[in-house]
Protein backbone atom coordinates (compact mmCIF):
# COMPACT_ATOMS: atom_id res chain seq x y z
CA UNK A 1 0.00 0.00 0.00
CA UNK A 2 2.73 2.49 0.06
CA UNK A 3 3.00 5.06 -2.91
CA UNK A 4 6.11 4.45 -3.85
CA UNK A 5 6.43 0.72 -4.44
CA UNK A 6 6.54 1.60 -8.03
CA UNK A 7 9.44 3.30 -7.96
CA UNK A 8 11.71 -0.26 -6.62
CA UNK A 9 10.04 -2.21 -9.47
CA UNK A 10 12.81 -4.07 -11.76
CA UNK A 11 12.14 -2.89 -15.52
CA UNK A 12 10.88 -6.42 -16.44
CA UNK A 13 8.07 -6.32 -13.93
CA UNK A 14 7.18 -2.55 -14.47
CA UNK A 15 7.13 -3.52 -18.27
CA UNK A 16 4.77 -6.23 -17.41
CA UNK A 17 2.73 -3.64 -14.92
CA UNK A 18 2.50 -0.98 -18.07
CA UNK A 19 0.98 -3.99 -20.33
CA UNK A 20 -1.72 -4.79 -17.84
CA UNK A 21 -2.41 -1.29 -17.50
CA UNK A 22 -3.06 -1.35 -21.00
CA UNK A 23 -5.02 -4.37 -21.38
CA UNK A 24 -7.33 -3.51 -18.49
CA UNK A 25 -8.55 -0.75 -21.01
CA UNK A 26 -8.52 -3.16 -24.13
CA UNK A 27 -12.09 -3.34 -26.13
CA UNK A 28 -13.16 -6.84 -26.87
CA UNK A 29 -12.42 -6.19 -31.18
CA UNK A 30 -8.89 -5.53 -29.84
CA UNK A 31 -8.69 -8.58 -27.91
CA UNK A 32 -9.87 -10.65 -30.45
CA UNK A 33 -8.25 -9.35 -33.43
CA UNK A 34 -4.63 -9.68 -31.79
CA UNK A 35 -5.75 -13.19 -30.84
CA UNK A 36 -6.78 -14.49 -34.12
CA UNK A 37 -3.46 -12.52 -36.03
CA UNK A 38 -1.24 -15.12 -34.05
CA UNK A 39 -0.57 -17.76 -36.15
CA UNK A 40 0.79 -20.34 -34.25
CA UNK A 41 -1.59 -20.50 -30.85
CA UNK A 42 -0.80 -21.95 -27.59
CA UNK A 43 -3.01 -24.29 -25.99
CA UNK A 44 -4.53 -21.89 -22.88
CA UNK A 45 -5.68 -23.72 -19.79
CA UNK A 46 -8.05 -21.91 -17.06
CA UNK A 47 -6.67 -21.36 -13.70
CA UNK A 48 -8.82 -19.17 -11.77
CA UNK A 49 -11.99 -17.79 -13.33
CA UNK A 50 -12.78 -16.03 -15.34
CA UNK A 51 -14.93 -14.24 -12.36
CA UNK A 52 -16.77 -10.76 -11.57
CA UNK A 53 -16.36 -9.53 -8.26
CA UNK A 54 -15.71 -6.31 -6.57
CA UNK A 55 -13.41 -3.71 -5.43
CA UNK A 56 -13.51 -1.42 -2.92
CA UNK A 57 -12.33 2.19 -4.22
CA UNK A 58 -10.46 3.37 -1.64
CA UNK A 59 -10.06 7.68 -1.84
CA UNK A 60 -8.15 9.73 0.51
CA UNK A 61 -9.04 12.73 3.28
CA UNK A 62 -8.56 16.09 1.61
CA UNK A 63 -7.64 14.20 -1.46
CA UNK A 64 -3.88 13.51 -0.08
CA UNK A 65 -4.97 12.27 3.63
CA UNK A 66 -5.70 9.18 5.26
CA UNK A 67 -7.62 6.63 3.02
CA UNK A 68 -11.62 5.74 3.40
CA UNK A 69 -13.93 3.76 1.62
CA UNK A 70 -15.68 5.39 -1.20
CA UNK A 71 -17.87 2.73 -2.61
CA UNK A 72 -16.92 -0.29 -4.68
CA UNK A 73 -16.61 -1.42 -8.28
CA UNK A 74 -17.48 -4.60 -10.47
CA UNK A 75 -13.88 -6.07 -11.17
CA UNK A 76 -13.53 -8.78 -13.68
CA UNK A 77 -10.66 -11.24 -13.51
CA UNK A 78 -8.98 -14.36 -14.93
CA UNK A 79 -5.88 -16.69 -14.76
CA UNK A 80 -4.76 -18.41 -17.20
CA UNK A 81 -1.50 -20.91 -18.00
CA UNK A 82 -0.01 -21.94 -21.20
CA UNK A 83 0.80 -25.10 -22.52
CA UNK A 84 4.35 -23.85 -22.39
CA UNK A 85 3.92 -23.15 -18.63
CA UNK A 86 3.46 -19.62 -18.38
CA UNK A 87 1.22 -17.96 -16.04
CA UNK A 88 -1.14 -15.00 -16.99
CA UNK A 89 -3.13 -12.86 -14.75
CA UNK A 90 -5.69 -10.51 -16.38
CA UNK A 91 -7.95 -7.85 -14.28
CA UNK A 92 -9.96 -5.17 -15.35
CA UNK A 93 -13.21 -2.73 -13.72
CA UNK A 94 -16.53 -4.04 -15.41
CA UNK A 95 -18.65 -7.46 -15.76
CA UNK A 96 -16.70 -8.41 -19.21
CA UNK A 97 -14.96 -12.15 -18.27
CA UNK A 98 -14.01 -12.57 -21.93
CA UNK A 99 -12.00 -9.22 -21.87
CA UNK A 100 -10.55 -10.30 -18.89
CA UNK A 101 -9.56 -13.99 -19.70
CA UNK A 102 -8.14 -12.59 -23.06
CA UNK A 103 -6.41 -10.01 -21.01
CA UNK A 104 -4.79 -12.69 -19.16
CA UNK A 105 -3.58 -14.71 -22.25
CA UNK A 106 -1.78 -11.90 -23.27
CA UNK A 107 -0.40 -11.49 -20.27
CA UNK A 108 0.88 -15.22 -20.35
CA UNK A 109 1.88 -14.10 -24.15
CA UNK A 110 4.39 -11.11 -23.21
CA UNK A 111 6.27 -13.33 -21.00
CA UNK A 112 6.77 -15.86 -23.79
CA UNK A 113 9.79 -14.92 -25.75
CA UNK A 114 8.31 -16.15 -28.91
CA UNK A 115 5.40 -14.40 -28.88
CA UNK A 116 6.20 -10.82 -27.37
CA UNK A 117 6.40 -8.66 -30.05
CA UNK A 118 3.22 -9.60 -31.08
CA UNK A 119 1.85 -8.13 -27.46
CA UNK A 120 3.90 -5.35 -27.58
CA UNK A 121 2.00 -4.27 -30.88
CA UNK A 122 -1.22 -4.89 -29.16
CA UNK A 123 -0.47 -2.61 -26.10
CA UNK A 124 1.16 0.23 -28.50
CA UNK A 125 -2.15 0.08 -30.28
CA UNK A 126 -4.70 0.41 -27.35
CA UNK A 127 -2.12 3.36 -25.95
CA UNK A 128 -2.54 4.90 -29.04
CA UNK A 129 -6.12 5.03 -29.00
CA UNK A 130 -6.29 5.74 -25.28
CA UNK A 131 -3.84 8.56 -25.96
CA UNK A 132 -5.97 9.84 -28.97
CA UNK A 133 -9.02 9.81 -26.97
CA UNK A 134 -7.70 11.73 -23.60
CA UNK A 135 -5.91 13.66 -25.98
CA UNK A 136 -9.15 14.91 -27.68
CA UNK A 137 -10.60 15.22 -24.27
CA UNK A 138 -7.96 17.54 -22.74
CA UNK A 139 -8.47 19.63 -26.30
CA UNK A 140 -11.94 19.68 -25.60
CA UNK A 141 -11.78 20.68 -21.93
CA UNK A 142 -9.31 23.84 -22.54
CA UNK A 143 -11.68 25.03 -25.05
CA UNK A 144 -13.93 26.09 -22.25
CA UNK A 145 -10.97 27.73 -20.52
CA UNK A 146 -11.82 30.83 -19.03
CA UNK A 147 -9.68 34.18 -20.70
CA UNK A 148 -10.44 36.99 -18.16
CA UNK A 149 -9.57 40.78 -18.98
CA UNK A 150 -9.75 43.64 -16.94
CA UNK A 151 -12.34 46.15 -17.15
CA UNK A 152 -10.91 49.45 -16.56
CA UNK A 153 -12.67 51.75 -15.32
CA UNK A 154 -12.57 55.58 -15.57
CA UNK A 155 -10.04 58.10 -17.38
CA UNK A 156 -6.56 57.01 -15.58
CA UNK B 1 -54.36 -16.68 18.48
CA UNK B 2 -52.33 -15.90 15.57
CA UNK B 3 -54.12 -16.79 12.49
CA UNK B 4 -51.48 -16.75 8.94
CA UNK B 5 -52.72 -15.41 5.77
CA UNK B 6 -52.00 -16.58 2.25
CA UNK B 7 -53.19 -15.96 -1.09
CA UNK B 8 -52.30 -13.03 -3.48
CA UNK B 9 -49.81 -15.02 -5.90
CA UNK B 10 -51.91 -14.64 -8.78
CA UNK B 11 -52.66 -11.17 -8.11
CA UNK B 12 -48.71 -10.43 -7.72
CA UNK B 13 -48.16 -12.42 -10.54
CA UNK B 14 -50.60 -10.52 -12.76
CA UNK B 15 -49.24 -7.10 -10.78
CA UNK B 16 -45.50 -7.60 -11.91
CA UNK B 17 -46.86 -8.02 -15.38
CA UNK B 18 -48.71 -4.97 -15.91
CA UNK B 19 -45.57 -3.37 -14.32
CA UNK B 20 -43.13 -5.24 -17.27
CA UNK B 21 -45.72 -3.86 -19.63
CA UNK B 22 -46.07 -0.14 -18.47
CA UNK B 23 -42.24 0.07 -18.55
CA UNK B 24 -42.22 -1.22 -22.37
CA UNK B 25 -45.16 1.68 -22.79
CA UNK B 26 -46.27 2.12 -25.91
CA UNK B 27 -44.45 -0.65 -28.42
CA UNK B 28 -45.12 1.24 -31.67
CA UNK B 29 -42.05 3.48 -29.71
CA UNK B 30 -38.36 1.89 -30.30
CA UNK B 31 -37.58 0.15 -26.91
CA UNK B 32 -34.62 2.64 -25.16
CA UNK B 33 -31.42 0.65 -24.76
CA UNK B 34 -28.61 0.35 -21.86
CA UNK B 35 -26.00 2.10 -24.21
CA UNK B 36 -28.83 4.84 -25.20
CA UNK B 37 -29.31 5.12 -21.25
CA UNK B 38 -25.23 5.63 -20.42
CA UNK B 39 -24.79 7.74 -23.32
CA UNK B 40 -27.83 10.26 -23.38
CA UNK B 41 -29.16 10.01 -19.72
CA UNK B 42 -25.27 9.82 -17.90
CA UNK B 43 -26.00 11.89 -15.01
CA UNK B 44 -28.81 9.91 -13.87
CA UNK B 45 -27.04 6.88 -14.78
CA UNK B 46 -24.29 8.37 -12.21
CA UNK B 47 -26.56 9.25 -9.65
CA UNK B 48 -27.56 5.82 -8.99
CA UNK B 49 -23.61 4.35 -9.21
CA UNK B 50 -22.82 6.85 -6.42
CA UNK B 51 -26.12 6.41 -3.93
CA UNK B 52 -25.86 2.52 -4.59
CA UNK B 53 -22.19 3.23 -3.92
CA UNK B 54 -21.29 0.44 -7.19
CA UNK B 55 -19.36 1.95 -9.93
CA UNK B 56 -20.78 0.14 -13.16
CA UNK B 57 -22.07 2.28 -15.94
CA UNK B 58 -23.80 -0.39 -17.67
CA UNK B 59 -25.47 -1.78 -14.80
CA UNK B 60 -26.75 1.85 -13.16
CA UNK B 61 -28.44 2.01 -16.42
CA UNK B 62 -29.58 -1.44 -16.63
CA UNK B 63 -31.57 -0.36 -13.15
CA UNK B 64 -32.68 2.96 -14.33
CA UNK B 65 -34.68 1.13 -16.97
CA UNK B 66 -35.93 -1.39 -14.83
CA UNK B 67 -37.03 1.39 -12.13
CA UNK B 68 -38.57 3.30 -15.35
CA UNK B 69 -36.77 6.16 -14.10
CA UNK B 70 -37.40 5.74 -10.07
CA UNK B 71 -33.52 6.53 -8.74
CA UNK B 72 -33.83 5.80 -5.40
CA UNK B 73 -36.03 2.40 -6.64
CA UNK B 74 -32.51 1.63 -9.27
CA UNK B 75 -30.68 2.92 -6.35
CA UNK B 76 -31.90 -0.01 -4.66
CA UNK B 77 -31.73 -2.67 -7.00
CA UNK B 78 -27.89 -1.75 -7.89
CA UNK B 79 -27.63 -1.94 -3.75
CA UNK B 80 -28.97 -5.11 -3.78
CA UNK B 81 -26.56 -6.85 -6.80
CA UNK B 82 -23.96 -6.06 -5.33
CA UNK B 83 -24.56 -8.35 -2.44
CA UNK B 84 -24.06 -11.11 -4.76
CA UNK B 85 -20.93 -10.43 -5.70
CA UNK B 86 -17.55 -11.79 -3.70
CA UNK B 87 -15.01 -9.20 -2.55
CA UNK B 88 -11.50 -9.32 -4.50
CA UNK B 89 -10.25 -6.83 -1.75
CA UNK B 90 -9.64 -2.85 -1.37
CA UNK B 91 -8.30 -1.20 -4.40
CA UNK B 92 -5.23 1.69 -3.86
CA UNK B 93 -6.29 5.27 -2.80
CA UNK B 94 -7.23 6.94 -6.30
CA UNK B 95 -5.02 9.98 -6.90
CA UNK B 96 -7.39 12.97 -7.58
CA UNK B 97 -4.15 15.36 -8.35
CA UNK B 98 -3.49 13.62 -11.23
CA UNK B 99 -6.65 13.43 -12.50
CA UNK B 100 -7.52 13.59 -15.77
CA UNK B 101 -9.52 17.23 -15.21
CA UNK B 102 -12.85 17.58 -17.56
CA UNK B 103 -14.18 20.70 -15.06
CA UNK B 104 -12.32 22.89 -12.61
CA UNK B 105 -13.58 25.57 -10.94
CA UNK B 106 -11.97 27.88 -8.23
CA UNK B 107 -14.51 29.93 -6.42
CA UNK B 108 -11.17 31.49 -4.23
CA UNK B 109 -8.43 31.70 -6.97
CA UNK B 110 -8.98 33.88 -10.28
CA UNK B 111 -6.12 33.43 -11.54
CA UNK B 112 -4.64 29.50 -10.84
CA UNK B 113 -2.12 27.23 -12.43
CA UNK B 114 -4.41 25.30 -15.03
CA UNK B 115 -6.92 27.99 -15.00
CA UNK B 116 -11.12 27.85 -14.85
CA UNK B 117 -11.92 24.79 -16.91
CA UNK B 118 -15.97 25.18 -17.35
CA UNK B 119 -16.40 21.60 -19.22
CA UNK B 120 -19.35 20.31 -19.88
CA UNK B 121 -21.58 22.69 -17.13
CA UNK B 122 -25.20 23.83 -16.99
CA UNK B 123 -24.13 26.62 -15.00
CA UNK B 124 -24.65 29.53 -17.18
CA UNK B 125 -27.42 27.95 -19.39
CA UNK B 126 -30.83 30.44 -18.89
CA UNK B 127 -32.50 26.98 -17.55
CA UNK B 128 -34.90 27.26 -20.61
CA UNK B 129 -36.72 24.46 -22.27
CA UNK B 130 -35.02 24.11 -25.65
CA UNK B 131 -37.65 22.79 -28.23
CA UNK B 132 -34.49 21.78 -30.17
CA UNK B 133 -33.96 19.10 -28.33
CA UNK B 134 -37.54 18.21 -29.56
CA UNK B 135 -36.92 17.41 -32.95
CA UNK B 136 -33.33 15.81 -32.65
CA UNK B 137 -31.66 18.86 -34.53
CA UNK B 138 -27.76 17.93 -35.14
CA UNK B 139 -25.36 18.96 -32.58
CA UNK B 140 -22.35 20.39 -33.49
CA UNK B 141 -18.50 18.90 -32.58
CA UNK B 142 -17.11 20.19 -29.34
CA UNK B 143 -14.58 23.13 -29.87
CA UNK B 144 -10.96 22.46 -29.38
CA UNK B 145 -7.73 23.94 -28.34
CA UNK B 146 -3.94 23.49 -27.25
CA UNK B 147 -4.01 22.25 -23.52
CA UNK B 148 -2.79 24.29 -20.81
CA UNK B 149 -0.66 23.41 -17.81
CA UNK B 150 -1.26 20.61 -15.01
CA UNK B 151 -4.23 21.68 -13.04
CA UNK B 152 -2.70 22.73 -9.47
CA UNK B 153 -4.67 21.38 -6.73
CA UNK B 154 -5.79 24.44 -4.39
CA UNK B 155 -5.33 23.51 -1.31
CA UNK B 156 -1.61 22.81 -2.09
CA UNK B 157 -1.48 26.78 -3.18
CA UNK B 158 -2.60 27.64 0.37
CA UNK B 159 -0.91 25.06 2.42
CA UNK B 160 2.44 26.49 1.03
CA UNK B 161 1.57 29.53 3.29
CA UNK B 162 0.51 27.19 6.00
CA UNK B 163 -3.13 29.29 5.70
CA UNK B 164 -4.72 25.90 5.78
CA UNK B 165 -4.88 23.10 7.65
CA UNK B 166 -2.84 19.95 5.73
CA UNK B 167 -5.37 17.34 4.06
CA UNK B 168 -7.01 14.60 6.64
CA UNK B 169 -5.43 12.59 8.95
CA UNK B 170 -6.85 10.30 10.96
CA UNK B 171 -5.78 9.82 14.65
CA UNK B 172 -2.03 7.51 15.31
CA UNK B 173 -3.18 4.12 15.05
CA UNK B 174 -6.81 4.41 13.26
CA UNK B 175 -7.43 1.55 11.47
CA UNK B 176 -10.01 2.50 8.31
CA UNK B 177 -13.39 1.15 9.31
CA UNK B 178 -15.61 -0.13 5.89
CA UNK B 179 -19.26 0.44 6.68
CA UNK B 180 -20.19 -2.52 4.02
CA UNK B 181 -18.47 -4.78 7.00
CA UNK B 182 -19.00 -3.77 10.74
CA UNK B 183 -22.30 -2.38 11.85
CA UNK B 184 -22.58 1.79 12.34
CA UNK B 185 -21.49 2.81 15.56
CA UNK B 186 -20.99 6.42 17.22
CA UNK B 187 -19.50 8.69 17.47
CA UNK B 188 -18.16 7.75 14.31
CA UNK B 189 -14.44 8.12 12.97
CA UNK B 190 -14.15 10.55 9.82
CA UNK B 191 -13.38 7.87 7.11
CA UNK B 192 -16.16 6.18 7.81
CA UNK B 193 -18.31 9.49 8.39
CA UNK B 194 -17.02 10.13 4.57
CA UNK B 195 -17.74 6.74 3.31
CA UNK B 196 -21.53 6.94 4.83
CA UNK B 197 -21.94 10.21 2.82
CA UNK B 198 -20.56 9.45 -0.48
CA UNK B 199 -23.04 6.79 -0.58
CA UNK B 200 -25.94 9.43 1.10
CA UNK B 201 -28.67 11.13 -0.40
CA UNK B 202 -27.86 13.65 -2.49
CA UNK B 203 -31.63 15.62 -1.50
CA UNK B 204 -30.49 14.85 1.88
CA UNK B 205 -27.38 15.72 1.65
CA UNK B 206 -28.39 19.10 -0.33
CA UNK B 207 -30.97 19.99 2.03
CA UNK B 208 -29.02 19.92 5.15
CA UNK B 209 -25.73 21.51 3.68
CA UNK B 210 -28.62 24.66 2.78
CA UNK B 211 -29.23 24.32 6.36
CA UNK B 212 -25.41 25.22 7.46
CA UNK B 213 -25.57 27.93 4.97
CA UNK B 214 -28.77 29.75 6.21
CA UNK B 215 -27.22 29.23 10.23
CA UNK B 216 -27.71 26.36 11.18
CA UNK B 217 -24.28 25.54 11.54
CA UNK B 218 -22.82 27.52 9.95
CA UNK B 219 -18.65 27.16 8.52
CA UNK B 220 -18.10 30.51 6.15
CA UNK B 221 -17.78 28.01 3.25
CA UNK B 222 -15.86 29.16 -0.13
CA UNK B 223 -15.27 26.36 -2.97
CA UNK B 224 -11.76 25.56 -2.56
CA UNK B 225 -12.28 24.17 -6.15
CA UNK B 226 -14.34 21.44 -7.46
CA UNK B 227 -12.74 19.49 -10.34
CA UNK B 228 -14.34 16.50 -12.31
CA UNK B 229 -12.61 13.46 -14.32
CA UNK B 230 -10.88 10.63 -14.81
CA UNK B 231 -8.69 8.87 -12.23
CA UNK B 232 -6.87 5.43 -12.47
CA UNK B 233 -7.80 2.45 -10.06
CA UNK B 234 -5.13 0.17 -8.71
CA UNK B 235 -5.15 -2.95 -6.96
CA UNK B 236 -2.50 -4.29 -5.01
CA UNK B 237 -1.58 -8.42 -6.70
CA UNK B 238 -0.01 -10.51 -3.90
CA UNK B 239 0.61 -13.11 -6.59
CA UNK B 240 2.74 -10.71 -7.85
CA UNK B 241 4.06 -8.51 -5.88
CA UNK B 242 2.84 -5.04 -7.06
CA UNK B 243 -0.10 -2.68 -7.92
CA UNK B 244 -2.13 -3.13 -11.32
CA UNK B 245 -4.54 -0.30 -12.84
CA UNK B 246 -7.87 -1.64 -13.58
CA UNK B 247 -9.13 1.07 -15.15
CA UNK B 248 -10.03 4.56 -15.27
CA UNK B 249 -13.23 5.88 -13.31
CA UNK B 250 -15.02 9.35 -13.14
CA UNK B 251 -15.31 11.23 -10.17
CA UNK B 252 -15.95 14.43 -9.24
CA UNK B 253 -13.98 15.98 -5.76
CA UNK B 254 -14.90 19.65 -3.45
CA UNK B 255 -12.33 21.12 -1.65
CA UNK B 256 -14.14 23.16 0.40
CA UNK B 257 -12.57 25.87 2.75
CA UNK B 258 -14.02 27.59 5.56
CA UNK B 259 -13.72 30.09 8.06
CA UNK B 260 -10.42 30.14 10.37
CA UNK B 261 -9.91 28.21 13.79
CA UNK B 262 -6.62 28.88 15.97
CA UNK B 263 -5.79 27.98 19.52
CA UNK B 264 -2.76 28.90 21.92
CA UNK B 265 -0.81 26.46 20.14
CA UNK B 266 -1.41 26.77 16.48
CA UNK B 267 -2.27 30.25 14.78
CA UNK B 268 -5.50 30.70 12.63
CA UNK B 269 -5.97 28.76 9.36
CA UNK B 270 -8.39 28.13 7.22
CA UNK B 271 -10.37 24.48 8.31
CA UNK B 272 -11.89 21.83 5.30
CA UNK B 273 -14.40 19.80 4.29
CA UNK B 274 -14.00 16.91 1.56
CA UNK B 275 -16.28 15.89 -0.48
CA UNK B 276 -15.78 12.65 -3.03
CA UNK B 277 -18.56 11.39 -5.15
CA UNK B 278 -18.47 8.44 -8.16
CA UNK B 279 -19.57 10.06 -11.57
CA UNK B 280 -20.52 14.08 -12.47
CA UNK B 281 -22.01 15.25 -9.73
CA UNK B 282 -20.97 18.52 -8.43
CA UNK B 283 -23.95 19.25 -6.42
CA UNK B 284 -23.81 16.26 -4.71
CA UNK B 285 -19.25 16.78 -3.94
CA UNK B 286 -20.34 20.15 -2.99
CA UNK B 287 -23.08 19.01 -0.33
CA UNK B 288 -20.93 16.55 0.74
CA UNK B 289 -17.95 18.66 1.30
CA UNK B 290 -20.35 21.10 4.02
CA UNK B 291 -21.64 18.97 5.80
CA UNK B 292 -18.20 16.75 6.40
CA UNK B 293 -17.40 20.03 7.59
CA UNK B 294 -19.95 20.59 9.56
CA UNK B 295 -19.35 17.28 11.58
CA UNK B 296 -16.24 17.97 12.24
CA UNK B 297 -17.56 19.30 15.64
CA UNK B 298 -15.16 17.73 18.25
CA UNK B 299 -11.67 18.32 16.17
CA UNK B 300 -12.55 22.17 16.86
CA UNK B 301 -14.19 21.77 20.17
CA UNK B 302 -17.74 23.56 17.89
CA UNK B 303 -20.96 23.02 19.92
CA UNK B 304 -23.37 21.33 18.30
CA UNK B 305 -26.85 23.56 17.95
CA UNK B 306 -27.64 22.53 14.41
CA UNK B 307 -29.17 19.09 12.23
CA UNK B 308 -26.23 19.40 10.23
CA UNK B 309 -23.58 18.78 13.15
CA UNK B 310 -24.88 15.93 14.65
CA UNK B 311 -23.82 12.92 13.28
CA UNK B 312 -25.80 9.96 14.57
CA UNK B 313 -28.76 12.11 13.01
CA UNK B 314 -26.69 12.85 9.93
CA UNK B 315 -25.58 9.20 9.12
CA UNK B 316 -28.36 7.47 10.62
CA UNK B 317 -30.61 9.24 7.86
CA UNK B 318 -28.35 9.82 4.86
CA UNK B 319 -29.05 5.79 3.37
CA UNK B 320 -32.19 6.41 1.03
CA UNK B 321 -32.28 2.37 0.66
CA UNK B 322 -32.85 2.04 4.82
CA UNK B 323 -34.82 5.01 4.69
CA UNK B 324 -36.94 4.19 1.81
CA UNK B 325 -37.17 0.73 3.31
CA UNK B 326 -38.72 1.95 6.34
CA UNK B 327 -41.00 4.41 4.64
CA UNK B 328 -42.50 2.52 2.80
CA UNK B 329 -42.78 -0.84 4.42
CA UNK B 330 -45.90 0.87 6.45
CA UNK B 331 -47.78 0.02 3.09
CA UNK B 332 -46.77 -3.71 3.58
CA UNK B 333 -50.14 -5.78 5.23
CA UNK B 334 -50.05 -4.67 8.83
CA UNK B 335 -53.20 -6.16 9.27
CA UNK B 336 -52.85 -7.74 12.66
CA UNK B 337 -50.54 -4.92 14.56
CA UNK B 338 -53.86 -2.64 13.41
CA UNK B 339 -56.45 -5.12 14.93
CA UNK B 340 -54.81 -4.76 17.95
CA UNK B 341 -54.99 -1.08 17.92
CA UNK B 342 -58.44 -1.45 17.04
CA UNK B 343 -59.34 -3.10 19.44
CA UNK B 344 -56.92 -0.75 21.90
CA UNK B 345 -58.92 2.00 20.57
CA UNK B 346 -62.41 0.71 21.59
CA UNK B 347 -61.74 -0.45 24.70
CA UNK B 348 -60.42 2.85 25.67
CA UNK B 349 -63.60 4.74 24.33
CA UNK B 350 -65.88 2.64 26.63
CA UNK B 351 -63.76 3.32 29.29
CA UNK B 352 -64.07 7.09 28.62
CA UNK B 353 -67.89 6.62 28.27
CA UNK B 354 -68.02 4.84 31.21
CA UNK B 355 -66.00 7.37 33.04
CA UNK B 356 -68.08 10.04 31.41
CA UNK B 357 -71.35 8.24 32.82
CA UNK B 358 -70.49 7.73 35.85
CA UNK B 359 -69.15 11.01 36.26
CA UNK B 360 -72.21 12.80 34.98
CA UNK B 361 -74.51 10.47 37.44
CA UNK B 362 -72.36 11.71 40.23
CA UNK B 363 -72.95 15.47 39.44
CA UNK B 364 -76.49 14.64 39.56
CA UNK B 365 -76.09 13.25 42.96
CA UNK B 366 -74.60 16.16 43.91
CA UNK B 367 -77.08 18.50 42.99
CA UNK B 368 -80.07 16.51 44.59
Amino acid sequence: MDANKEQALPEAAAQRREGMRLLARATLAELVDAWEAIADRLDVAPVRGPETGLVMVRGRIGGGGDAFNLGEATVSRATVRLASGEIGHGQMLGTDKERARFAAIFDALFQTEKHRPAVEALHRQIAARIDAEDRRRAEETAATRVDFFTMVRGDD
Amino acid sequence: MYVAVKGGEAAIANAHRLLADRRRGDRSLPSITIEQVVEQLGLAVDRVMAEASLYDRALAALAVRQARGDMIEAIFILRAYRTTLPRFGYSEPVDTANMKVERRVSATYKDLPGGQLLGPTFDYTHRLLDPSLIADETVPEPAVKEPGEHVMRVSDILDGEGLIEGDGRMPEGHVMGDLTREPMEFPMARDLRLQALARGDEGFLLALAYSTQRGYGRTHPFVGEVRIGEVEVELDLPELGFAVSLGVIRVTECQMVNQFKGSAKQPPQFTRGYGLVFGQSERKAMSMSLVDRALRTDEFSEDIVAPAQDQEFVISHADNVQATGFVEHLKLPHYVDFQAELDLVRCMRREYGAARTGGEDGMKEATE
